[in-house]
């Protein structure tokens, strides 16, 4: 029993959700100030997101990309680098596997892994692009990856035009449906939402993210170059190859996120005129998560929550989406200051305690004895 | 102490939602309340409501019916492609009767909703779905351009003109070659600049793509770019205010209501609004043809130029007129593609 | 003539989860002495001091400033009392000016709200004229040295008007030289009846400075205002540790061999292309310490990456056991068998934020001891870390404690352990025990020797000369990238070596080597 206490009162876990929940109460206040019920609204978004098996499944197909570019972020953070390219390489992911399903006729076995591991490859490489840049070059992974995102939304634009476009259509041609990763059967069970297995190889790519930071060699080196270049350097680790080879894992797992959005919801890849934005969604899915495996998917199931729901508080309490997004902001500034929401919590803790029993205070475990 | 406050915070909010959720939301306005059972609700594309071109121009037909016939109307914006289907079922799975979507992009999720929803009434502007549940509306977009042509045919004092394109799309190509043949009416010798950016909401590529035009000579750009327009319409400002003599001719509403009358020249008007209140209202008065594909065009008053052109000269619109009734009567046929 | 007593801190008690940081500590202060509070790391002395200067609050217990009772909430009101704290790290803006820095935050004011920049320049003068704190008042901060920018921060809060100036372990950064003028700053500070609360455990100063010692083991007082006059530093050091400490290591005669490191010719730069080491030869022998010594930046960091593989050779070469070794990575040199112990040991040595067991294998986690087929044998890790934290006595609860959580102390021990692990031919051991306890620098001391005499060879890179002249068997002193003379321990001293160090003198004996 104890022990349960001490997870809630752990701060890693009670900042995120007071977090949110201050994020919550001032954007509940903001709805007050512009006379909207916030009670409504939220109820509205819990209803919108999980009022029946449509809506679930919806959300579900809103989570899923967010949980792949929340592992690519994540990643990347892990060893130091901040991957703003998630973006670059979930649209590169997509094109190569739409390419894939387009092109090719094969069995489904055969096909769908093959485009799905195409678009995870593709995503690699683009991802490692930056990394080879910055080892090489010089060049800021920001800076590297923000232009290659530029790159890779031209770039997947001119292949759909030029090899893949349905005439009269600023779109490619269907994939043929060997290559899906969605089902009727499933998406039957979900009221005909489109919910799709992507989620499962979303649930993976987080094992997996989990087992190569944990339990490889690799990641241990990875880890080490992240935490501390010096002394790694120091240790032998090869610095420059890791560098690359986590632009690497970070692009895959992005690229699978393209893969599995083009292969499971869409079936075809349009040609975009904005950025589809799922990648700087990771970056908020990842810091919300702590860079952590789990995180991420509470990261992505709050951010998918979020802004699925968002038409649920504008549908059913009429709420702005201009408000809805601040309530987003919100929780997201909340999480990201931490610092701001530990100082509170230190206080109220405080103020508890103020008899005599001591329960830790981050502030005095910084400080030391 | 901070507690307290904490609490005291929530109280009050929880308070003040109490009170507020006692007031509910009012829909009722004039007219004849033939429509208050009656729930219309719109989809837009990823440019928004506030676009300043045909989603807006929807919501204020929309709008208009609300106050007219009393009907519920509201509005959701998508902002990815992915958000196209939940929204049109948002309206759809709540018995909504009639859901608009508005926009080209949008005919893929307007199909698959009318597909798994048989019962459900949709409409669609700008492509042509076929569905038995679907009304299609799209527009003669080349007859009016074909007007505007005419205009910036007469009014040009360099012999060149701009077209600013969003995407290269049936749509947008309807506006072009329709311009381009008006243009070619009055001015055989005028020389047409065409550029297609390849968006639809991004006014930083309007406004590069008009200084390219504007330097290349040419003194007036007709746009047909929804939001990336307005970049055009702020490149053509800036040069009006360095004494250039430049215009820009405006799309979907009039355009001189929101950029002013100094720098607009004219609007290829496509009454969006009309035809999404047109629709709407027959389906309140009983009358719905699924299926339907309507093409509106000078005819129907569903393209055309603005009632009020402060900036043309009386003998431009006299040819305009002329023009037009031509089209009508058939004597002219506008290319479209 | 009996003095008033200052500051009274009567039964002060802080407890931390799981440890009692200070268990009802008395603590005396009189007016116009200098003060010191001995400790070992984390016996309590700066959590006491924290209390004092308003940063913890006392679980129980009640302080005194002369002799009102009062409530210390947080650093204002210390500084409302006259109490200004020197931290150990200092709390100043590099690109500011030494004024703008001293003034901050109590800035003087003319017509309301322009800063009154003359005026303050006028009074930090007058502050350091009255206190022999001479500083530039326009110098910007990044540009003078560490022990000028010391006397910044004491100017500080003499500025805000304290008269009673704790200093945390002030002298940890500072050259001989810098310390010899802090000392000599103290005993203004006193004579213009300022009181001096010194936290240190470096005895040698408490000798030269203080007037009287409270020692701190554990949390307890052991030795509330001793005396100085009356002690020794054994003695002291006995109270503080805990038992009786050898200040000379016990040693044999080396009985050097064959020779285990050969550096012939090697040139190398620094990052910004500066030629740091200038053709510089010598030779260290199984059996023996061979000392550097050198002010600090003459070329040692450079001759520890070269050797070492992180930095490259930018012509000589470098033999181990006779074997080039100058061409080859890090990881190949280590595993040649190079031991190394850096001189930082949080920038290089350790990765704060794993744990010790993962630190312990860092540079051997990839070896099949702990390493199958990608994936990593957690399980092995840990038993490996437990046998060396009980091999090395390092104080800890177990080995999923982050190295960051451990005391300094423990930290070189985790260093240490692994690198000795090894059983390395060579051992380089930069700067071993700076900012450690006596407890600790007798551990490292005894650990270097016992590799001498396993017949190791071992490299000390010191700027500590009590500690080269203790434990090497020759010393080689640098200055400006070249070997100025290698001596004996036996037949030098720290005066001889300060002036070779400065490039004042070369001994004429056994050069290069």
């Amino acid at each position: 029993m104890n022990k349960v206490i001490r997870i809630f009162i752990k701060d890693s876990t009670l900042i995120p959700v007071i977090s949110i929940v201050l994020g919550l109460l001032i954007g509940a206040l903001i709805m007050l100030l512009g006379a909207y019920n916030p009670i409504r609204a939220y109820a509205s978004l819990i209803e919108k997101a999980f009022g029946d098996l449509y809506s679930i499944g919806e959300t579900i197909r809103q989570i899923t990309p967010l949980i792949f570019t929340g592992l690519s972020v994540a990643f990347a953070f892990r060893i130091g680098l901040f991957n703003i390219g998630a973006e670059g390489q979930f649209i590169i992911g997509s094109v190569t596997a739409a390419f894939v399903g387009i092109q090719f006729d094969l069995p489904w076995y055969i096909h769908v892994p093959f485009a799905v591991v195409a678009g995870g490859i593709a995503g690699g490489l683009w991802g490692s692009l930056a990394g080879l840049l910055k080892v090489y070059r010089g060049v800021h992974e920001v800076i590297a990856t923000i232009m290659l995102n530029w790159i890779a939304l031209y770039l997947s634009n001119y292949i759909v035009k030029f090899f893949l476009i349905e005439p009269g259509q600023q779109r490619s041609r269907i994939l043929s449906d060997s290559s899906w990763l969605s089902s009727s059967w499933l998406s039957q069970l979900f009221d005909g939402a489109r919910i799709h297995y992507g989620i499962l190889l979303g649930l993976i790519c987080t094992f997996l993210f989990y087992v190569i930071l944990w339990k490889t060699r690799q990641g241990y080196e990875l880890r080490a170059v992240g935490y501390n270049p010096d002394a790694s350097e120091y240790a032998g680790i090869h610095v420059k190859k890791n560098i690359v080879r986590s632009m690497m894992v970070s692009g895959v797992f992005a690229g699978l996120g393209g893969a599995s959005e083009v292969l499971g919801v869409f079936h075809y890849q349009t040609i975009h005129s904005v950025f589809p934005g799922h990648g700087f969604e990771g970056i908020a899915v990842a810091l919300l998560g702590g860079n952590t495996a789990v995180g991420t998917i509470l990261g992505a199931v709050l951010f998918g929550v979020l802004t699925f729901g968002a038409t649920g508080m504008k549908f059913g309490a009429g709420v702005p989406i201009e408000i809805i997004n601040i309530v987003i902001a919100l929780v997201i500034f909340f999480v990201a200051a931490s610092g701001l929401v530990k100082a509170i919590i230190d206080k109220v803790k405080k103020k508890i305690i103020s008899g005599g029993s001591s329960l830790p205070t981050s502030q005095d475990w910084k400080k030391g004895v | 102490m901070f507690k307290k406050g904490f609490i005291s915070i929530i109280l009050s909010v929880l308070f003040l939602s109490l009170v507020l959720s006692s007031c509910g939301t009012s829909n009722t306005s004039g007219g004849d309340q033939i429509g208050a059972d009656y729930q219309i609700g719109m989809v837009t594309d990823i440019g928004g409501v506030h676009d300043n071109s045909f989603n807006q121009s929807a919501w204020e037909g929309l709008q208009k019916l609300n106050e007219d016939t009393g009907a519920e109307v509201k509005f959701l914006e998508s902002h990815k492609d992915a958000d196209y289907v939940p929204n049109l079922n948002e309206f759809v799975k709540n018995d909504w009767n009639l859901t608009w979507g508005i926009g080209y992009m949008m005919g893929d999720a307007i199909k698959e909703v009318a597909d798994q929803n048989p019962e459900a009434r949709l409409a669609i502007i700008d492509a042509v779905v076929e569905a038995p549940n679907v009304v299609s509306v799209t527009f003669k977009e080349h007859e009016g351009s074909f007007l505007v042509g005419v205009v910036a045919g007469m009014m040009t004092k360099t012999d060149k003109i701009g077209f600013v394109g969003g995407m290269d799309i049936p749509v947008i190509k309807r506006f072009e070659k329709g311009f381009v043949a008006g243009v070619e009416a009055v001015n055989p010798d005028a020389e047409v600049i065409i550029n297609y950016t390849g968006a639809f909401n991004a006014p930083d590529q309007g406004k590069a793509a008009a200084a390219t035009i504007y330097n290349d000579g040419a003194d007036i750009i007709f746009h047909a770019a929804g939001s990336t327009g307005d970049g055009v319409f702020n490149e053509g400002k800036e040069r009006k205010k360095n004494g250039e003599e430049v215009w820009v001719i405006g799309v979907d509403k009039d355009q001189s209501i929101t950029f002013g009358d100094d720098i607009t020249l004219t609007s290829m008007m496509k009454r969006v609004d009309t035809a999404v209140y047109q629709v709407s209202r027959s389906l309140i008065e009983g009358q719905f043809n699924g299926g339907e594909i309507r093409s509106l065009g000078l005819a129907d008053n569903g393209v055309g130029l603005p009632e009020e052109n402060p900036n043309i000269p009386e003998d431009v619109l006299e040819k305009v007129e002329e023009y037009k009734q031509k089209i009508i009567d058939g004597e002219i046929e506008v290319p479209s593609e | 003539m009996e003095r008033q007593t200052v500051i009274e801190m009567r039964n002060i008690t802080k407890r931390f989860p799981g440890i009692v940081a200070n268990d009802a500590v008395n603590l005396q202060v009189r007016q116009g002495e200098i003060h010191a509070l001995l400790g070992e790391n984390g016996a309590g002395k700066s959590t006491l001091m924290n209390v004092l200067f308003g940063l913890y609050q006392p679980d129980e217990g009640d302080i005194y400033i002369r002799g009102e009772k009062v409530e210390i909430t947080d650093p204002n009101v210390a500084n409302d009392l006259g109490i200004g704290m020197v931290h150990q790290h200092f709390m100043l803006i590099d690109t500011f000016t030494v004024a703008q820095n001293i003034i901050l935050g109590s800035e003087p004011k003319k017509k309301g709200w322009r800063i009154d920049y003359n005026k303050s320049v006028e009074e930090i003068q007058q502050l350091s004229e009255k206190y022999g704190l001479r500083v530039d008042p326009h110098a910007k901060i990044k540009d003078i040295s560490v022990g000028m920018q010391q006397r910044v921060e004491i100017l500080k809060i003499l500025y805000r008007g304290a008269d009673i100036l704790i200093f945390d372990e002030p002298t940890a950064v500072l050259t001989p030289q810098e310390i010899q003028e802090l000392i000599t700053i103290f005993k203004n500070l006193v004579k213009e009846g300022k009181t001096i609360l010194l936290i240190t455990h470096k005895l040698k100063e408490i000798m030269a400075t203080c007037d009287r010692v409270t020692i701190i083991r554990r949390g307890k007082v052991i030795d509330g205002s001793l005396e100085v006059s009356q002690t020794t530093p054994d003695e002291l050091a006995a109270k503080m540790v805990g038992k009786e400490v050898k200040f000379k290591v016990d040693k044999k005669d080396a009985v050097p061999g064959h020779p285990v490191l050969s550096v012939k010719h090697v040139t190398a730069y620094d990052n910004r292309g500066i030629k740091k080491l200038n053709d510089i030869s010598f030779e260290v022998k199984a059996g023996e310490i061979l000392g550097i010594a050198g002010v600090d930046g003459n070329g040692q960091s450079e001759l520890i990456d070269v050797i070492s593989g992180l930095r490259p050779v930018a012509s000589g070469e470098i033999l181990l056991m006779d074997r080039p070794i100058h061409h080859l990575s890090p990881r190949k040199i280590s595993e040649r068998g190079v031991g190394h112990i850096p001189e930082d040991r949080q920038k290089r040595g350790l990765i704060l934020d794993f744990s010790i067991a993962e630190n312990m294998v860092l540079k051997n986690y990839h070896q099949p001891e702990f390493s199958n087929r990608g994936f990593l044998n957690y399980k092995k890790v840990r038993e490996h870390a437990a046998r060396l934290i009980a091999e090395f006595d390092i104080r800890t609860p177990d080995e999923s404690v982050k190295a960051g959580a451990l005391s300094g102390g423990n930290q070189q021990k985790v260093i240490i352990a692994r690198e000795v692990n090894h059983n390395p031919d060579l051992l380089i051991a930069a700067q071993p025990t700076r900012g450690l306890d006596v407890g600790a620098i007798e551990f490292v001391h005894r650990r270097l020797v016992e590799q001498r005499d396993k017949k190791k060879a071992v490299l000390l890179i010191s700027l500590d000369l009590d500690e080269l002249l203790n434990l090497s068997d020759r010393i080689a002193v640098l200055y400006e990238g070249q070997i100025v003379g290698i001596v004996d321990p036996r037949e030098t001293n720290e005066k001889d070596l300060g002036l070779m160090m400065s490039g004042g003198k070369t001994n004429s004996g056994s050069w290069g080597a």
